[in-house]
């Protein structure tokens, strides 16, 4: 934790563009460099800054342990979803054709909620592992 | 031509330079500084190799979540590496034979950048057109990653979220608690006992 | 015939130049691996191993007046084949969940043994083994007597 004003402010000013520009690597994927993977390290990043600056208590204020824990299990299950859904319509696993009204559209539907799961997953995956490194002594007691 | 064999020269250089201390080093710090750097620099050669995706992950999850993976766990671990005593012949001589078979192997494979190889013409055209033509976006990495090769995507979602699983089993609440015989019994039968 | 041949081997590997440093760089990896006896540093050695692996492959994609795999409007481009490109994303993610789990079991061998060195850890399992050892061999003669 670092008491240092400049830092504490900086970091509060820099915290809502950093989940920004990941949520535009997020939905830009499609047309540029991008997509799930990065988008999830970049939100990820954010949250380990404030936990970095502001303490670990206060980064799991934030950011509590259960809603950390749903999330990494939501990612999966969406893509996991897309994949029965698309038995469920009548194709073979992980088929987008038939989620949209035409083939081009369910294509585009279906990478688009596959990668929003792989980008929950992500994110939460490396906030998960920093603060179980960051807290480990603590919990020993 | 001549400005891509340079920078490509210079890059080469400093990732052996980087390779090289990391051998001689001892100190943990260094080497996770060095580690990180490699890592960044790996990501400009992606780059100029054409391959922006790559680069993009590579700089993200391998110089900035990899280090910052280090920089945790080097807090419990010892800050200097002992000196290694023992010879390290053998070691070094395997590693030279597998290195010259390797050399020698590679003279099988085809010249960097033809674009005649075997692997630039059996299934990429399709993915290519298809990309254009049946799914409609733009970055072919993408369209190959979600859609065709959508099935490796989701076994690599379930290894990362397994990865945080056992890491969050390794190191959360580590005491291991007593087997308090005495408790158990006045718990079940009362406070008279 | 020796030095023609030989002429021969250099001229091709002007094209090829590349792929032995990766080699090289694979090399150092691996002797970091096998060679060094602390933990941390065999970590490290892996994570250089892996990341040479992957300059090896996309240096398989490249090709000579592409561009990278992104479509544009104009119909006339070379593009970089984007399918090892596919290929590593998946394996640098991998990588780091693997590096994740191997720094955090490295953690815990530290907090029981007290260090992180391959010689200090065998001697320790060993004088445990030796202990069980004794302790067993007090039991089975006290049991016999």
């Amino acid at each position: 934790m670092y008491k240092n004003p400049i830092l504490r402010i900086c970091t509060k000013i820099l915290f809502a563009p950093i989940i920004l520009f990941g949520l535009y690597v997020q939905f830009h994927g499609d047309f540029g460099p991008g997509g799930g993977f990065q988008a999830g390290v970049i939100v990820a990043s954010a949250f380990i800054l404030y936990s970095i600056v502001f303490g670990l208590k206060e980064g799991k204020k934030l950011l509590p342990e259960k809603i950390n824990l749903f999330l990494l299990a939501l990612g999966a299950l969406i893509y996991g979803g897309v994949g029965i859904i698309s038995i469920l319509l009548g194709e073979t696993f992980l088929s987008y054709n038939t989620l949209g009204t035409n083939p081009q559209s369910g294509q585009h539907i279906g990478i688009l909620l596959v990668e929003l799961g792989v980008g929950l997953t992500v994110s939460n995956v490396m906030i998960s592992l920093f603060n179980s490194f960051a807290g480990y002594e603590l919990d020993k007691g | 031509m001549i400005t891509e064999l340079i920078i490509n020269a210079f890059l080469v250089t400093l990732m052996m330079g980087i390779a090289i201390s990391l051998l001689k080093t001892r100190s943990v710090i260094f080497t996770v500084i060095l580690t990180s750097a490699y890592s960044l620099v790996a990501a400009l050669m992606f780059i100029t190799l054409d391959a922006v995706d790559v680069a993009f992950t590579e700089a993200s999850v391998g110089a900035g979540i990899s280090t910052i993976l280090f920089l945790a766990a080097m807090a419990y671990l010892p800050k200097e590496e002992e000196k290694n005593l023992n010879s390290q012949f053998l070691p070094a001589l395997s590693c030279i034979i597998l290195g010259a078979i390797l050399i020698w192997c590679s003279y099988d494979l085809p010249e960097i950048g033809l674009a005649t190889a075997p692997i630039h013409l059996h299934i990429v055209p399709d993915y290519i057109l298809g990309s254009k033509n049946d799914i409609g976006i733009p970055n072919v990495v993408t369209s190959i990653l979600a859609s065709y090769r959508g099935y490796d995507t989701f076994g690599e979602t379930v290894v990362v979220f397994t990865a945080g699983i056992a890491v969050l089993a390794l190191l959360k609440n580590t005491k291991i608690p007593k087997y308090q015989n005495k408790s158990k019994f006045k718990k079940k039968v009362g406070k008279n006992v | 015939m020796n030095w023609i041949k030989g002429n021969k081997m250099i001229s091709s590997a002007m094209g090829i130049w590349n792929y032995w440093i990766v080699f090289i760089l694979m090399m150092i990896g691996l002797f970091i691996v096998i060679g060094r006896k602390n933990f941390l540093k065999k970590i490290v050695g892996l994570a250089i191993f892996q990341t040479s692996v992957f300059l090896l492959y996309i240096t398989f994609g490249k090709i000579t007046g592409g561009t990278a795999p992104i479509l544009t409007g104009s119909a006339s481009l070379i593009y970089s084949n984007p399918l090892p490109h596919v290929l590593i994303l998946t394996a640098i993610v991998v990588g780091v969940a693997t590096t994740a789990l191997g720094l955090a079991l490295v953690v815990r061998i530290n907090s029981i043994y007290g260090s992180i060195e391959e010689d200090d850890i065998s001697a320790q399992d060993l004088v445990d083994y030796h202990d069980q050892n004794q302790i067993f061999e007090k039991i089975n003669t006290k049991l016999n007597k």
